[in-house]
Protein backbone atom coordinates (compact mmCIF):
# COMPACT_ATOMS: atom_id res chain seq x y z
CA UNK A 1 0.00 0.00 0.00
CA UNK A 2 0.96 3.30 -1.01
CA UNK A 3 0.45 5.78 2.23
CA UNK A 4 0.73 9.25 1.66
CA UNK A 5 1.19 12.20 4.75
CA UNK A 6 -1.37 14.97 4.47
CA UNK A 7 0.12 17.90 6.14
CA UNK A 8 -2.49 19.80 7.65
CA UNK A 9 -0.22 22.76 9.50
CA UNK A 10 -3.17 25.32 10.54
CA UNK A 11 -5.73 22.78 10.35
CA UNK A 12 -5.96 23.37 6.79
CA UNK A 13 -5.09 21.21 3.45
CA UNK A 14 -2.20 23.11 1.47
CA UNK A 15 -1.96 22.42 -2.32
CA UNK A 16 1.28 20.51 -1.77
CA UNK A 17 -0.38 17.95 -0.15
CA UNK A 18 -3.33 17.16 -3.33
CA UNK A 19 -0.54 16.95 -5.63
CA UNK A 20 1.17 13.98 -2.84
CA UNK A 21 -2.09 12.30 -2.87
CA UNK A 22 -2.33 12.46 -6.74
CA UNK A 23 1.33 11.69 -6.95
CA UNK A 24 0.59 8.69 -4.68
CA UNK A 25 -2.25 7.29 -6.24
CA UNK A 26 -0.55 7.31 -9.70
CA UNK A 27 2.21 5.17 -8.18
CA UNK A 28 -0.22 2.54 -6.38
CA UNK A 29 -1.73 2.42 -9.66
CA UNK A 30 1.85 1.38 -11.10
CA UNK A 31 2.21 -0.60 -8.49
CA UNK A 32 -1.32 -2.21 -8.63
CA UNK A 33 -2.03 -1.63 -4.31
CA UNK A 34 -3.99 0.91 -2.96
CA UNK A 35 -3.57 5.02 -2.55
CA UNK A 36 -4.24 5.56 1.37
CA UNK A 37 -3.82 8.66 3.20
CA UNK A 38 -2.63 9.09 6.76
CA UNK A 39 -3.80 12.72 8.56
CA UNK A 40 -2.96 13.84 12.33
CA UNK A 41 -4.64 15.74 14.63
CA UNK A 42 -8.17 17.74 13.10
CA UNK A 43 -8.73 19.52 10.43
CA UNK A 44 -11.68 21.81 9.30
CA UNK A 45 -12.37 20.40 6.35
CA UNK A 46 -14.13 17.26 4.78
CA UNK A 47 -11.90 14.38 4.59
CA UNK A 48 -14.11 12.57 2.47
CA UNK A 49 -13.73 14.88 -0.43
CA UNK A 50 -9.79 13.92 -0.55
CA UNK A 51 -10.65 11.56 -2.49
CA UNK A 52 -11.08 13.24 -5.32
CA UNK A 53 -7.39 13.38 -5.50
CA UNK A 54 -7.11 9.34 -5.54
CA UNK A 55 -7.15 8.17 -1.66
CA UNK A 56 -9.44 5.46 -1.29
CA UNK A 57 -8.78 6.18 2.64
CA UNK A 58 -8.15 8.95 4.82
CA UNK A 59 -6.87 7.58 8.22
CA UNK A 60 -7.13 9.93 10.79
CA UNK A 61 -5.01 9.98 14.16
CA UNK A 62 -7.25 12.59 16.45
CA UNK A 63 -5.57 13.33 19.47
CA UNK A 64 -5.51 16.24 21.47
CA UNK A 65 -1.92 15.74 22.01
CA UNK A 66 -1.63 16.79 18.11
CA UNK A 67 -2.01 19.92 17.91
CA UNK A 68 1.03 21.22 16.39
CA UNK A 69 3.38 19.83 14.16
CA UNK A 70 6.66 18.89 16.32
CA UNK A 71 9.19 16.70 13.95
CA UNK A 72 9.92 14.36 16.63
CA UNK A 73 6.55 13.43 17.71
CA UNK A 74 4.78 13.51 14.36
CA UNK A 75 7.67 11.11 12.97
CA UNK A 76 6.68 8.78 15.76
CA UNK A 77 3.25 8.75 14.72
CA UNK A 78 4.05 8.69 11.12
CA UNK A 79 6.08 5.73 11.66
CA UNK A 80 3.61 3.46 13.96
CA UNK A 81 1.16 4.16 11.69
CA UNK A 82 2.89 2.78 8.35
CA UNK A 83 3.57 -0.11 10.42
CA UNK A 84 0.11 -0.90 11.62
CA UNK A 85 -1.14 -0.30 8.21
CA UNK A 86 1.34 -2.14 6.41
CA UNK A 87 2.81 0.46 4.04
CA UNK A 88 5.33 -0.05 1.46
CA UNK A 89 6.15 3.17 0.11
CA UNK A 90 5.40 6.75 1.74
CA UNK A 91 4.53 9.65 0.09
CA UNK A 92 5.10 12.97 1.53
CA UNK A 93 4.90 16.91 -0.02
CA UNK A 94 8.36 18.22 -0.02
CA UNK A 95 7.59 21.01 1.97
CA UNK A 96 8.97 22.74 5.36
CA UNK A 97 7.05 19.98 7.25
CA UNK A 98 7.68 16.91 4.57
CA UNK A 99 11.03 17.97 4.68
CA UNK A 100 11.32 18.17 8.89
CA UNK A 101 9.73 14.57 9.37
CA UNK A 102 10.01 12.37 6.65
CA UNK A 103 13.58 11.56 6.68
CA UNK A 104 13.15 10.89 10.67
CA UNK A 105 10.01 8.56 9.58
CA UNK A 106 12.93 6.52 7.10
CA UNK A 107 15.18 6.29 10.58
CA UNK A 108 12.50 5.00 12.45
CA UNK A 109 11.17 2.28 9.52
CA UNK A 110 14.81 1.21 7.89
CA UNK A 111 13.65 2.93 4.36
CA UNK A 112 15.34 4.23 2.13
CA UNK A 113 14.93 7.24 0.97
CA UNK A 114 14.75 10.24 -1.82
CA UNK A 115 13.72 14.17 -0.88
CA UNK A 116 12.83 16.22 -3.85
CA UNK A 117 11.35 13.81 -6.67
CA UNK A 118 10.41 15.39 -9.67
CA UNK A 119 8.53 12.31 -11.78
CA UNK A 120 6.68 8.84 -10.68
CA UNK A 121 9.62 6.27 -10.09
CA UNK A 122 10.41 3.92 -12.99
CA UNK A 123 9.01 0.57 -11.04
CA UNK A 124 9.51 -2.15 -13.74
CA UNK A 125 12.58 -3.76 -12.49
CA UNK A 126 13.74 -2.24 -9.15
CA UNK A 127 12.66 1.40 -8.28
CA UNK A 128 14.66 4.04 -9.28
CA UNK A 129 13.47 8.06 -8.42
CA UNK A 130 14.28 10.83 -10.71
CA UNK A 131 15.25 13.77 -8.12
CA UNK A 132 16.20 17.29 -9.01
CA UNK A 133 20.23 17.93 -7.56
CA UNK A 134 22.50 21.05 -7.83
CA UNK A 135 19.50 23.20 -7.25
CA UNK A 136 17.27 22.35 -10.12
CA UNK A 137 20.79 22.39 -12.50
CA UNK A 138 20.54 18.44 -13.32
CA UNK A 139 18.44 15.38 -12.28
CA UNK A 140 19.70 12.59 -10.08
CA UNK A 141 17.96 8.94 -10.90
CA UNK A 142 18.38 7.19 -7.39
CA UNK A 143 17.64 3.43 -6.56
CA UNK A 144 15.87 2.59 -3.46
CA UNK A 145 17.33 -0.77 -2.04
CA UNK A 146 15.38 -1.20 1.18
CA UNK A 147 11.69 -3.09 1.12
CA UNK A 148 9.98 -0.12 2.49
CA UNK A 149 10.57 3.33 0.45
CA UNK A 150 9.90 7.07 1.44
CA UNK A 151 9.55 9.56 -1.34
CA UNK A 152 9.31 13.34 -0.99
CA UNK A 153 7.57 15.11 -4.23
CA UNK A 154 8.54 18.51 -4.92
CA UNK A 155 6.25 21.46 -5.22
CA UNK A 156 4.10 22.51 -8.56
CA UNK A 157 6.56 19.53 -10.59
CA UNK A 158 3.77 16.50 -11.11
CA UNK A 159 0.15 18.46 -10.76
CA UNK A 160 -2.93 17.74 -9.15
CA UNK A 161 -5.54 15.73 -11.17
CA UNK A 162 -9.03 15.40 -9.72
CA UNK A 163 -11.72 12.73 -10.29
CA UNK A 164 -15.09 12.37 -8.84
CA UNK A 165 -14.68 10.25 -5.55
CA UNK A 166 -14.81 9.94 -1.87
CA UNK A 167 -12.75 8.48 0.63
CA UNK A 168 -13.35 6.28 3.37
CA UNK A 169 -12.60 8.31 6.57
CA UNK A 170 -11.42 5.90 9.30
CA UNK A 171 -10.24 6.60 13.01
CA UNK A 172 -6.69 5.16 13.50
CA UNK A 173 -5.90 4.71 17.69
CA UNK A 174 -1.49 5.10 17.76
CA UNK A 175 -0.26 6.07 20.95
CA UNK A 176 0.84 9.66 20.73
CA UNK A 177 4.07 10.49 22.47
CA UNK A 178 3.97 14.23 24.17
CA UNK A 179 5.51 17.34 22.92
CA UNK A 180 8.33 19.21 23.96
CA UNK A 181 7.75 21.81 21.80
CA UNK A 182 6.11 24.71 23.21
CA UNK A 183 5.01 26.71 20.37
CA UNK A 184 5.13 30.70 21.68
CA UNK A 185 4.00 32.57 18.44
CA UNK A 186 2.77 32.23 15.07
CA UNK A 187 3.25 34.81 12.73
CA UNK A 188 1.70 34.65 9.14
CA UNK A 189 2.09 36.75 6.21
CA UNK A 190 -1.62 37.57 5.96
CA UNK A 191 -3.67 38.13 2.63
CA UNK A 192 -0.80 36.19 0.61
CA UNK A 193 -0.18 32.99 -1.09
CA UNK A 194 2.68 31.41 0.44
CA UNK A 195 5.04 31.38 -2.46
CA UNK A 196 6.20 28.10 -2.96
CA UNK A 197 2.53 27.44 -3.33
CA UNK A 198 2.23 30.57 -5.59
CA UNK A 199 1.45 29.30 -9.50
CA UNK A 200 2.20 33.20 -10.48
CA UNK A 201 5.17 35.01 -9.19
CA UNK A 202 6.06 38.80 -10.29
CA UNK A 203 9.65 39.16 -9.26
CA UNK A 204 11.92 42.02 -8.67
CA UNK A 205 15.56 43.11 -8.74
CA UNK A 206 18.15 45.50 -8.32
CA UNK A 207 16.88 47.26 -11.35
CA UNK A 208 14.32 48.80 -10.02
CA UNK A 209 17.03 51.10 -8.11
CA UNK A 210 14.94 51.24 -4.86
CA UNK A 211 11.94 50.24 -2.78
CA UNK A 212 9.97 53.44 -3.47
CA UNK A 213 9.88 52.09 -6.76
CA UNK A 214 8.21 48.23 -6.39
CA UNK A 215 4.05 50.17 -6.91
CA UNK A 216 4.27 49.36 -10.42
CA UNK A 217 5.62 45.33 -9.24
CA UNK A 218 2.43 44.99 -7.05
CA UNK A 219 0.38 46.51 -9.45
CA UNK A 220 1.08 44.21 -11.84
CA UNK A 221 0.96 41.19 -9.27
CA UNK A 222 -2.33 42.27 -8.27
CA UNK A 223 -3.49 42.69 -12.01
CA UNK A 224 -2.24 38.97 -12.25
CA UNK A 225 -3.33 37.57 -8.63
CA UNK A 226 0.44 36.55 -8.50
CA UNK A 227 2.40 36.28 -5.75
CA UNK A 228 5.78 38.40 -5.15
CA UNK A 229 9.64 37.48 -4.94
CA UNK A 230 12.98 39.10 -5.57
CA UNK A 231 16.60 38.60 -5.55
CA UNK A 232 19.00 38.15 -2.53
CA UNK A 233 20.87 42.07 -3.18
CA UNK A 234 17.02 43.30 -2.67
CA UNK A 235 16.46 41.64 0.30
CA UNK A 236 19.88 41.96 1.19
CA UNK A 237 19.36 45.88 1.41
CA UNK A 238 15.74 45.53 3.12
CA UNK A 239 14.04 46.95 -0.21
CA UNK A 240 11.55 43.94 0.41
CA UNK A 241 11.62 40.99 3.31
CA UNK A 242 13.29 38.00 3.48
CA UNK A 243 10.76 35.50 2.90
CA UNK A 244 10.69 37.05 -1.05
CA UNK A 245 13.86 36.42 -1.47
CA UNK A 246 14.41 33.15 -4.01
CA UNK A 247 17.62 31.21 -5.45
CA UNK A 248 20.11 29.20 -4.44
CA UNK A 249 20.11 30.70 -1.14
CA UNK A 250 16.95 31.70 -0.70
CA UNK A 251 13.63 29.58 -1.63
CA UNK A 252 13.43 27.67 -5.02
CA UNK A 253 10.24 27.75 -6.44
CA UNK A 254 8.68 26.02 -9.69
CA UNK A 255 5.14 28.51 -10.52
CA UNK A 256 3.50 28.08 -13.30
CA UNK A 257 4.73 31.50 -14.34
CA UNK A 258 7.84 33.47 -13.11
CA UNK A 259 8.25 37.05 -14.02
CA UNK A 260 11.72 38.41 -13.95
CA UNK A 261 11.95 42.65 -13.79
CA UNK A 262 15.42 43.66 -13.43
CA UNK A 263 17.39 41.14 -12.23
CA UNK A 264 20.15 39.84 -14.42
CA UNK A 265 19.88 36.01 -13.98
CA UNK A 266 23.05 35.27 -11.67
CA UNK A 267 23.11 31.41 -11.95
CA UNK A 268 22.63 31.65 -8.17
CA UNK A 269 19.32 33.10 -8.88
CA UNK A 270 18.26 30.97 -11.69
CA UNK A 271 19.10 27.94 -9.21
CA UNK A 272 15.71 29.21 -7.18
CA UNK A 273 13.40 29.28 -10.03
CA UNK A 274 14.66 27.68 -13.42
CA UNK A 275 11.94 24.92 -12.77
CA UNK A 276 9.62 27.26 -13.10
CA UNK A 277 6.94 26.16 -16.17
CA UNK A 278 7.12 29.62 -18.29
CA UNK A 279 9.79 32.40 -17.37
CA UNK A 280 9.40 36.09 -19.00
CA UNK A 281 12.09 38.18 -18.27
CA UNK A 282 11.73 42.20 -18.76
CA UNK A 283 15.05 44.04 -19.01
CA UNK A 284 16.66 47.25 -20.33
CA UNK A 285 20.01 45.02 -21.28
CA UNK A 286 19.44 42.79 -24.57
CA UNK A 287 22.67 40.97 -22.83
CA UNK A 288 21.66 40.33 -19.39
CA UNK A 289 22.14 36.30 -19.01
CA UNK A 290 18.76 35.70 -17.45
CA UNK A 291 17.06 35.86 -21.67
CA UNK A 292 19.19 32.94 -22.19
CA UNK A 293 16.85 31.07 -19.49
CA UNK A 294 13.71 32.89 -20.43
CA UNK A 295 10.83 31.86 -22.39
CA UNK A 296 9.66 35.23 -23.26
CA UNK A 297 11.64 38.58 -23.07
CA UNK A 298 10.93 42.40 -22.94
CA UNK A 299 14.30 44.49 -23.48
CA UNK A 300 13.38 47.63 -22.62
CA UNK A 301 12.90 49.62 -19.54
CA UNK A 302 11.31 48.27 -16.75
CA UNK A 303 9.29 51.84 -15.76
CA UNK A 304 7.62 52.06 -19.17
CA UNK A 305 7.40 48.01 -20.18
CA UNK A 306 5.70 46.64 -16.95
CA UNK A 307 2.58 49.69 -16.24
CA UNK A 308 1.88 48.56 -20.09
CA UNK A 309 2.04 45.04 -19.43
CA UNK A 310 -0.08 45.66 -15.91
CA UNK A 311 -2.38 47.77 -18.46
CA UNK A 312 -2.54 44.80 -21.07
CA UNK A 313 -3.69 41.86 -18.55
CA UNK A 314 -6.18 44.39 -16.95
CA UNK A 315 -7.85 44.78 -20.43
CA UNK A 316 -7.77 41.11 -21.38
CA UNK A 317 -9.09 40.28 -18.42
CA UNK A 318 -12.41 42.87 -18.55
CA UNK A 319 -12.36 41.64 -22.21
CA UNK A 320 -13.07 37.88 -21.14
CA UNK B 1 27.89 24.25 26.52
CA UNK B 2 29.07 22.32 23.72
CA UNK B 3 27.69 23.16 20.14
CA UNK B 4 27.87 20.21 17.31
CA UNK B 5 28.00 22.65 13.47
CA UNK B 6 27.74 19.63 10.59
CA UNK B 7 29.70 21.22 7.73
CA UNK B 8 29.69 19.72 4.28
CA UNK B 9 31.59 20.39 1.24
CA UNK B 10 29.88 21.51 -2.03
CA UNK B 11 30.78 23.09 -5.52
CA UNK B 12 30.65 26.73 -5.54
CA UNK B 13 27.94 27.93 -6.59
CA UNK B 14 28.69 29.08 -10.04
CA UNK B 15 30.55 25.63 -11.09
CA UNK B 16 29.84 24.29 -14.20
CA UNK B 17 27.52 21.42 -13.31
CA UNK B 18 28.88 18.58 -15.93
CA UNK B 19 28.76 14.40 -15.25
CA UNK B 20 31.79 12.41 -15.79
CA UNK B 21 32.24 8.34 -16.55
CA UNK B 22 28.75 7.81 -18.52
CA UNK B 23 26.62 10.60 -16.17
CA UNK B 24 26.83 7.99 -13.21
CA UNK B 25 29.78 10.79 -11.63
CA UNK B 26 29.72 14.68 -11.10
CA UNK B 27 32.36 16.14 -13.04
CA UNK B 28 35.17 17.62 -10.67
CA UNK B 29 37.47 18.64 -13.05
CA UNK B 30 37.87 22.68 -12.31
CA UNK B 31 35.59 22.72 -10.10
CA UNK B 32 36.39 24.77 -7.05
CA UNK B 33 34.86 23.50 -3.45
CA UNK B 34 33.46 25.50 -0.43
CA UNK B 35 31.97 25.11 2.57
CA UNK B 36 28.04 24.07 2.27
CA UNK B 37 26.77 28.29 2.42
CA UNK B 38 24.07 27.14 4.57
CA UNK B 39 26.39 25.10 6.97
CA UNK B 40 28.60 28.14 6.44
CA UNK B 41 26.80 31.48 6.70
CA UNK B 42 24.44 30.22 9.00
CA UNK B 43 25.21 27.17 11.55
CA UNK B 44 28.75 28.11 11.55
CA UNK B 45 28.48 31.88 12.40
CA UNK B 46 25.45 31.22 14.69
CA UNK B 47 27.65 28.94 16.34
CA UNK B 48 30.57 31.38 16.43
CA UNK B 49 27.89 33.95 17.79
CA UNK B 50 26.96 32.31 20.56
CA UNK B 51 30.17 31.72 21.89
CA UNK B 52 31.16 35.13 21.36
CA UNK B 53 28.59 35.62 24.00
CA UNK B 54 29.47 33.08 25.86
CA UNK B 55 33.17 32.20 26.48
CA UNK B 56 32.28 28.79 27.55
CA UNK B 57 31.33 27.47 24.57
CA UNK B 58 33.03 24.91 22.75
CA UNK B 59 32.00 24.52 18.82
CA UNK B 60 33.37 20.98 17.18
CA UNK B 61 32.99 20.55 13.28
CA UNK B 62 31.81 17.51 12.07
CA UNK B 63 31.92 16.37 8.12
CA UNK B 64 31.40 12.94 6.42
CA UNK B 65 34.01 12.53 3.60
CA UNK B 66 37.44 11.88 2.06
CA UNK B 67 40.63 13.65 2.61
CA UNK B 68 39.66 16.44 -0.19
CA UNK B 69 37.50 17.68 2.21
CA UNK B 70 40.04 19.07 4.75
CA UNK B 71 40.57 22.67 3.25
CA UNK B 72 37.28 23.32 4.20
CA UNK B 73 37.72 22.20 7.13
CA UNK B 74 40.51 24.66 7.92
CA UNK B 75 38.42 27.28 6.54
CA UNK B 76 35.29 26.55 9.21
CA UNK B 77 38.32 26.28 12.10
CA UNK B 78 39.58 29.86 10.78
CA UNK B 79 35.79 31.09 11.08
CA UNK B 80 35.68 29.83 14.61
CA UNK B 81 35.54 26.36 15.33
CA UNK B 82 37.96 24.79 18.26
CA UNK B 83 38.45 21.23 16.76
CA UNK B 84 36.86 19.24 13.78
CA UNK B 85 36.37 15.37 13.01
CA UNK B 86 36.64 13.94 9.77
CA UNK B 87 35.04 10.98 9.34
CA UNK B 88 36.63 9.02 6.15
CA UNK B 89 33.59 8.02 4.12
CA UNK B 90 32.66 9.25 0.64
CA UNK B 91 29.32 7.70 0.96
CA UNK B 92 26.56 10.32 -0.78
CA UNK B 93 23.42 8.50 1.05
CA UNK B 94 21.61 10.89 3.29
CA UNK B 95 21.44 8.00 5.92
CA UNK B 96 25.44 6.71 5.91
CA UNK B 97 26.03 10.33 6.57
CA UNK B 98 23.58 10.42 9.13
CA UNK B 99 24.42 7.60 10.81
CA UNK B 100 28.31 8.55 11.27
CA UNK B 101 27.35 12.32 12.39
CA UNK B 102 25.02 10.41 14.80
CA UNK B 103 27.80 8.51 16.18
CA UNK B 104 30.35 11.77 16.73
CA UNK B 105 27.27 13.14 18.63
CA UNK B 106 26.81 9.85 21.31
CA UNK B 107 30.42 10.44 21.85
CA UNK B 108 30.19 14.50 22.67
CA UNK B 109 26.77 14.80 24.54
CA UNK B 110 26.36 17.86 22.43
CA UNK B 111 24.07 20.74 24.17
CA UNK B 112 23.21 21.89 20.25
CA UNK B 113 23.97 20.15 16.54
CA UNK B 114 23.60 22.85 14.11
CA UNK B 115 23.57 21.82 10.49
CA UNK B 116 22.78 23.69 7.49
CA UNK B 117 18.89 24.07 5.84
CA UNK B 118 19.86 21.58 2.91
CA UNK B 119 23.32 21.14 0.74
CA UNK B 120 23.58 22.67 -2.46
CA UNK B 121 24.45 20.18 -4.91
CA UNK B 122 22.18 16.99 -3.17
CA UNK B 123 19.90 19.55 -1.62
CA UNK B 124 18.31 16.69 0.41
CA UNK B 125 17.59 18.44 3.63
CA UNK B 126 17.51 15.11 5.46
CA UNK B 127 20.02 15.12 7.89
CA UNK B 128 18.86 17.04 11.08
CA UNK B 129 15.65 15.11 11.22
CA UNK B 130 17.52 12.04 10.58
CA UNK B 131 19.84 13.11 13.69
CA UNK B 132 16.73 13.60 15.57
CA UNK B 133 15.50 9.96 15.09
CA UNK B 134 18.87 8.39 15.54
CA UNK B 135 19.24 10.39 18.74
CA UNK B 136 15.98 10.80 19.96
CA UNK B 137 16.17 14.26 20.41
CA UNK B 138 13.79 17.76 19.19
CA UNK B 139 14.50 18.85 15.90
CA UNK B 140 13.34 22.14 14.65
CA UNK B 141 13.94 23.10 10.42
CA UNK B 142 14.30 25.57 8.46
CA UNK B 143 15.12 27.90 11.39
CA UNK B 144 15.35 31.75 10.99
CA UNK B 145 16.49 32.81 14.79
CA UNK B 146 18.01 31.42 17.55
CA UNK B 147 18.53 32.20 21.24
CA UNK B 148 19.96 30.20 24.15
CA UNK B 149 17.95 31.27 27.64
CA UNK B 150 20.13 28.77 30.29
CA UNK B 151 18.96 25.51 28.77
CA UNK B 152 16.05 26.60 26.97
CA UNK B 153 16.22 27.57 22.59
CA UNK B 154 14.30 29.53 21.68
CA UNK B 155 13.99 29.13 17.81
CA UNK B 156 12.06 30.84 14.99
CA UNK B 157 11.59 28.73 12.11
CA UNK B 158 10.14 29.22 8.33
CA UNK B 159 6.39 27.66 8.36
CA UNK B 160 4.66 27.69 5.20
CA UNK B 161 3.69 31.70 4.65
CA UNK B 162 5.06 32.74 7.63
CA UNK B 163 7.27 32.15 11.19
CA UNK B 164 6.85 30.82 13.96
CA UNK B 165 8.68 30.66 17.06
CA UNK B 166 8.74 27.81 20.14
CA UNK B 167 10.87 27.16 22.64
CA UNK B 168 12.86 23.70 23.59
CA UNK B 169 14.93 22.73 26.69
CA UNK B 170 18.30 21.36 25.14
CA UNK B 171 19.42 19.35 23.64
CA UNK B 172 18.27 20.26 20.54
CA UNK B 173 18.71 19.89 16.68
CA UNK B 174 18.41 23.00 14.33
CA UNK B 175 18.60 23.11 10.51
CA UNK B 176 19.88 26.78 9.85
CA UNK B 177 18.99 29.27 6.93
CA UNK B 178 19.02 32.91 6.42
CA UNK B 179 18.63 34.96 8.91
CA UNK B 180 20.35 33.18 11.40
CA UNK B 181 23.54 35.25 11.20
CA UNK B 182 25.77 37.04 8.83
CA UNK B 183 28.51 35.81 6.33
CA UNK B 184 31.82 36.40 7.70
CA UNK B 185 35.51 36.54 6.13
CA UNK B 186 38.14 34.47 7.99
CA UNK B 187 40.90 36.97 9.42
CA UNK B 188 44.47 36.09 9.61
CA UNK B 189 44.87 35.37 13.17
CA UNK B 190 42.06 32.86 12.50
CA UNK B 191 43.36 31.32 9.26
CA UNK B 192 46.87 30.61 11.11
CA UNK B 193 45.12 29.12 14.78
CA UNK B 194 43.35 26.82 12.04
CA UNK B 195 46.39 25.18 11.45
CA UNK B 196 46.98 23.75 15.07
CA UNK B 197 43.79 23.25 15.99
CA UNK B 198 42.63 19.53 15.86
CA UNK B 199 41.58 17.57 13.05
CA UNK B 200 40.76 13.96 14.05
CA UNK B 201 40.16 11.38 11.08
CA UNK B 202 37.99 8.42 12.25
CA UNK B 203 37.56 5.49 10.16
CA UNK B 204 34.14 4.89 8.44
CA UNK B 205 31.81 2.58 10.30
CA UNK B 206 28.84 2.75 8.04
CA UNK B 207 28.52 1.09 4.87
CA UNK B 208 24.98 -0.41 3.99
CA UNK B 209 23.47 2.06 1.45
CA UNK B 210 19.45 2.47 1.33
CA UNK B 211 19.53 4.18 -1.81
CA UNK B 212 22.62 4.22 -4.99
CA UNK B 213 22.73 7.22 -7.29
CA UNK B 214 21.91 5.14 -11.29
CA UNK B 215 22.68 8.59 -12.88
CA UNK B 216 22.77 11.83 -13.74
CA UNK B 217 20.97 13.98 -16.30
CA UNK B 218 21.11 17.99 -17.51
CA UNK B 219 17.69 19.21 -18.49
CA UNK B 220 17.11 20.03 -21.70
CA UNK B 221 18.74 23.18 -23.32
CA UNK B 222 15.99 26.03 -23.19
CA UNK B 223 14.89 26.34 -27.18
CA UNK B 224 15.31 30.07 -26.96
CA UNK B 225 13.83 33.33 -25.77
CA UNK B 226 10.91 34.43 -27.83
CA UNK B 227 11.22 38.23 -27.76
CA UNK B 228 8.34 40.52 -27.50
CA UNK B 229 8.09 44.07 -28.67
CA UNK B 230 8.51 46.57 -25.93
CA UNK B 231 5.71 48.23 -26.95
CA UNK B 232 3.18 46.01 -27.46
CA UNK B 233 2.48 44.12 -24.32
CA UNK B 234 -0.92 43.16 -26.04
CA UNK B 235 0.94 40.29 -27.76
CA UNK B 236 2.50 38.80 -24.57
CA UNK B 237 -0.55 38.86 -22.86
CA UNK B 238 -1.61 36.86 -25.65
CA UNK B 239 1.22 34.57 -25.78
CA UNK B 240 0.71 34.17 -21.89
CA UNK B 241 -2.71 33.15 -22.48
CA UNK B 242 -2.81 30.94 -25.84
CA UNK B 243 0.74 29.39 -25.96
CA UNK B 244 2.02 28.98 -23.20
CA UNK B 245 -1.26 28.73 -20.96
CA UNK B 246 -0.51 29.92 -17.70
CA UNK B 247 -2.82 32.68 -17.17
C1 LIG C 1 27.16 32.03 -2.84
C2 LIG C 1 26.18 32.98 -3.47
C3 LIG C 1 24.82 32.75 -3.30
C4 LIG C 1 23.89 33.61 -3.90
N1 LIG C 1 22.55 33.34 -3.75
C5 LIG C 1 21.66 34.13 -4.41
C6 LIG C 1 20.25 33.85 -4.34
O1 LIG C 1 19.81 32.92 -3.65
N2 LIG C 1 19.40 34.64 -5.02
C7 LIG C 1 19.83 35.70 -5.78
O2 LIG C 1 18.98 36.39 -6.40
N3 LIG C 1 21.13 36.00 -5.83
C8 LIG C 1 22.06 35.25 -5.17
N4 LIG C 1 23.38 35.58 -5.24
C9 LIG C 1 23.75 36.85 -5.88
C10 LIG C 1 23.85 36.76 -7.39
O3 LIG C 1 25.16 36.35 -7.75
C11 LIG C 1 23.58 38.12 -8.04
O4 LIG C 1 24.49 39.05 -7.51
C12 LIG C 1 22.17 38.66 -7.81
O5 LIG C 1 21.22 37.67 -8.15
C13 LIG C 1 21.94 39.88 -8.66
O6 LIG C 1 20.71 40.46 -8.34
P1 LIG C 1 19.93 41.36 -9.40
O7 LIG C 1 19.74 40.61 -10.64
O8 LIG C 1 18.74 41.91 -8.72
O9 LIG C 1 20.92 42.61 -9.59
P2 LIG C 1 21.91 42.94 -10.77
O10 LIG C 1 22.79 41.81 -11.10
O11 LIG C 1 22.52 44.24 -10.41
O12 LIG C 1 20.97 43.12 -12.02
C14 LIG C 1 20.10 44.18 -12.22
C15 LIG C 1 19.52 44.03 -13.61
O13 LIG C 1 18.53 45.03 -13.82
C16 LIG C 1 18.62 45.52 -15.14
N5 LIG C 1 18.05 46.87 -15.17
C17 LIG C 1 18.57 48.01 -14.63
N6 LIG C 1 17.72 49.04 -14.84
C18 LIG C 1 16.64 48.55 -15.48
C19 LIG C 1 15.43 49.13 -15.97
N7 LIG C 1 15.16 50.41 -15.80
N8 LIG C 1 14.56 48.32 -16.58
C20 LIG C 1 14.82 46.99 -16.77
N9 LIG C 1 15.94 46.41 -16.33
C21 LIG C 1 16.84 47.18 -15.70
C22 LIG C 1 20.09 45.47 -15.47
O14 LIG C 1 20.28 45.38 -16.88
C23 LIG C 1 20.52 44.20 -14.75
O15 LIG C 1 20.44 43.07 -15.59
C24 LIG C 1 24.33 34.74 -4.64
C25 LIG C 1 25.70 34.97 -4.79
C26 LIG C 1 26.62 34.11 -4.21
C27 LIG C 1 28.07 34.39 -4.41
Amino acid sequence: MVLIYIDNADQEIKNASHEAICYGAALAKQLGTSAEALILGNVNEDLASLGKYGASKIHQVKNSALTHFDSKQFATVISEAAKVLGASVLVFAHNVNGKAVAPAVAVKLGAGIVTGACALPKTDNDFVVTKTVFSGKAFASIQINTAIKIITINQNSFGVLMQDANALVENLEINVPVSNLKITSVDKIKGEIPLTEATLVVSGGRGLKGPENWGILLDLAKALGASTACSRPVSDSDWRPHHEHVGQTGLQIAPNLYIAIGISGAIQHLAGVNRSKTIVVINKDPEAPFFKAADYGVVGDAFEVVPELTAAILKSKGGA
Amino acid sequence: MKILVCISKTPDTTAKIAFAEGNTKFDENGVQWIINPYDEWYALVKAIELKERDASVTIHLVTVGGADTEPIIRKALALGGDEAFRVNNTSNDSMVVAQEIAAIAKQGAYDLILTGKETIDYNSASIGAMLSALLDQNFISAAVKLDLNGKIAIVTREIEGGEETCETNLPVIISCQKGMAEQRIPNMRGIMAARTKPLNVLEASISAQNTTIKSFELPPAKTGVKLVDPTNMDELVRLLKEEAKVI
